[in-house]
């Protein structure tokens, strides 16, 4: 059982969350939260019990921090699709893996540390044509992957993460590959896409989406810190949603944009600070990606609560996404005119 | 027409009270009583789109959507397969009725009109199929999104293993798109399968190799050239001109009217043992029963 506990992305959701959540354990003594941003008071209700130190962990400060507070486990979950600041994409991946490498270092010199808890992506397996309809674990990364990219950078952070444990074998290291964030409090590059009134996608294309409800996010990363279960695990909600099927859940108006001329489309959506609409978004929102999670359930021990389906359900209701499209107007009123209803739904 | 015609079909949704009037009712198609009998056809029409509109429908992980395929493409492709192709079918009794098995077909016909047409075969007769496609028709825009609707999915060893151990019919045509589209000089002339990864699926599932002999589909498109510098231009394996493409554009993808018999094989069981051999073998049995087909066959477009 861990007694010290350091989070990093400690500012971010699921970061600031988890710690509040472990501090609430009886068994902790002490949990740190570590991040760049300000520690303002509205983060510091958000973090409950938990400590919290304004650093980078590229500097030298984590493996101070590291030695002084004996922390036994560490959870990285600073890794993020997009920078919050208007940083550039140079810095953010800067962050994410040239961060991960000095936390793997200091980890490294730290001699307490005794697990190591990542939060990955499930993006690593990459998505395309030519991609398996549903990855497992142990399926080899994809060699298409885009040569940069939140993707990229997660399948570097996982390669330095299996020269961490050859060098400390007796550090428990578990990997969580998780799908896409859904939920009412979240705001990710799909929570914002899904909120826009009309929501742009490719012609001819329709991906397959599989989400991951933050509660069972959250219940994950809890479960990887007081158990000690190591592996690489894929972490994501039953089911599958489409693309289209999504936008006509939320109720909004899909805009189908031909290939050629998705490029200006998705400069203008991205200029105007709507959604940080990249080419490696595209080609998941043209193709998605779906994981197989035998290994969580068997292995791990745990069960989503939330479908795919389920998890965006939340996410419209909690964000009171209102309808554009309404069925009830569009089919059921016109119905009503020529005095017929609808039959029963089972 | 008069209120007093209108059929009217209770419903727990209909808050707003429609003109009821049972007993001067003077449709002749008597409206059901509410909680028995079928619903309206245009109502259960209309509770379809809304369902569609909603997004209240399942999919599964491969994308599979039964019921736009059952609603929509299934009676599109079964119109073509009475119609147009007149498909026979022959050894449909060898189409395991549960569990999975591996069934493998000859491919030809320049456009995949014989995967559609094996798929509503299979259907026909209890099953459905779920074939196994190219990079290529996943990459392609409208097209990739119609086959995974159709339960279609890459060609690629965990996806066909994932099918099977669900214990789904899975269909590949191994010979890939050289086979799509060799030319008409070469037809029924099986070609080398270029992947034999099929049969370690199929020994490794324990399921049975039901080869698939398609007659008809090779003279559909009668390749009789190709353009490879518009073929490279698009990316395309091949750019065809046939008697109708692109003499006549678009129209040149509707195929010519033949008629088609599809053959069910014996199953091969596919234990350990060399993997070409097994794959050869499977390949010998679609070649000679094609051979047989056509020796049957009078003429392709009469049969």
């Amino acid at each position: 059982m861990p007694s010290t506990v350091l989070v990093t992305g400690a500012s971010g959701y699921l970061g600031s969350h988890l710690a509040a959540q472990l501090a609430a354990q009886p068994e902790i003594d002490r949990v740190i939260g570590v991040d760049t941003a300000l520690s303002t008071a509205q983060l510091r209700a958000r973090l409950g019990g938990a400590e919290y130190i304004r650093a980078d962990v590229r500097t030298p400060l984590i493996a101070k921090v590291l030695l002084e507070a004996k922390v036994d486990t560490v959870v990285h979950a600073s890794l993020t699709a997009h920078p919050p600041g208007p940083s550039g994409r140079p810095l953010h991946k800067e962050m994410n893996v040239i961060g991960t490498m000095q936390l793997l270092a200091a980890c490294q010199r730290a001699p307490l540390v005794r697990k190591l808890v990542i939060k990955s992506t499930a993006a690593v397996y990459g998505s395309g044509p030519r991609n398996h309809a549903v990855y497992s674990e142990g399926m080899p990364a994809d060699v298409t992957l885009p040569r940069s990219g939140y993707a990229q950078d997660n399948a570097e952070v996982e390669a330095y993460l299996r020269g961490f444990s050859r060098r400390r074998p007796e550090v428990d290291v578990t990997t969580l590959r998780f799908a896409n964030l859904m939920g009412p409090g979240v705001d990710t590059v799909l929570t914002r896409y899904f909120a826009l009134p009309v929501v742009p996608t490719v012609f001819g294309y329709d991906a397959r989406l599989q989400l991951l409800h933050a509660e069972d996010a959250l219940a994950v990363l809890r479960r990887a810190v007081l158990t000690d279960i190591p592996g690489t695990f894929n972490v994501a909600g039953d089911g599958v949603l489409t693309l289209a099927q999504a936008i006509q859940r939320a109720g909004r108006v899909a805009l189908p944009v031909p290939e050629q001329v998705i490029g200006p489309v998705s400069k203008f959506v991205r200029g105007a600070k709507l959604v940080d609409f990249g080419p490696e978004q595209l080609r998941y929102l043209n193709f998605g990606r779906v994981v197989d999670t035998t290994k969580l359930r068997t292995e791990f021990g745990y069960r989503p609560k939330f479908t795919t389906r389920e998890a965006f359900d939340d996410y419209v209701r909690g964000r009171r996404l209102g309808r554009l499209l309404d069925p009830d107007k569009l089919v059921s009123a016109p119905l009503r005119a020529i005095g017929l209803a609808l039959p029963a739904r089972t | 027409m008069g209120e007093k015609s209108r059929a009217v079909a209770l419903h727990e949704r209909s808050s707003a009270p429609a003109p009821h009037v049972p007993a001067q009712r003077a449709n002749p198609d008597p409206a059901p009583e509410p909680g028995t009998g079928e619903p309206h056809p245009v109502a259960r029409f209309a509770e379809f789109c809304y369902r569609r509109l909603a997004g209240d429908y399942e999919v599964d992980e491969f994308g599979f959507d039964r019921e736009f395929t059952d609603s929509l493409l299934l009676p599109a492709a079964r119109a073509v397969y009475e119609h147009w192709f007149r498909v026979e079918v022959t050894g449909a009794e060898r189409i395991p009725a549960d569990g999975g098995a591996l069934l493998v077909a000859n491919h030809s016909g320049t456009l995949p009109w014989d995967m559609a047409m094996t798929q509503v075969a299979v259907y026909e007769n209890g099953r459905r199929l779920r074939g196994l496609g190219s990079g290529l028709l996943f990459g392609t825009p409208v097209l990739g999104v119609l086959a995974r609707k159709a339960g279609q999915t890459l060609a690629c060893g965990p996806d066909a293993e994932r099918l099977l151990r669900g214990g789904e019919l899975v269909g590949t045509w191994p010979e890939g798109s050289a086979g799509l589209g060799k030319p008409f000089a070469e037809r029924y002339t099986v070609g080398r399968f270029a992947r034999c990864g099929f049969v370690d699926v199929a020994a490794r599932v324990g399921v049975p190799i039901i080869p698939v002999s398609i007659a008809g589909a090779e003279e559909a498109h009668p390749k009789l050239a190709e353009v490879w510098p518009l073929a490279r231009l698009f990316g395309l394996p091949y750019f065809p001109v046939t008697p109708t493409f692109p003499i006549l554009g678009p129209l040149g993808a509707i195929p010519l009217p033949t008629k088609w018999r599809i053959d069910f094989g014996e199953p091969i069981e596919a234990g350990p043992g060399c993997r070409f051999a097994l794959a050869e073998r499977v390949r010998g049995t679609i070649q000679r029963t094609l051979r047989e087909m056509l020796e049957e066959r009078a003429n392709p477009f009469t049969g």
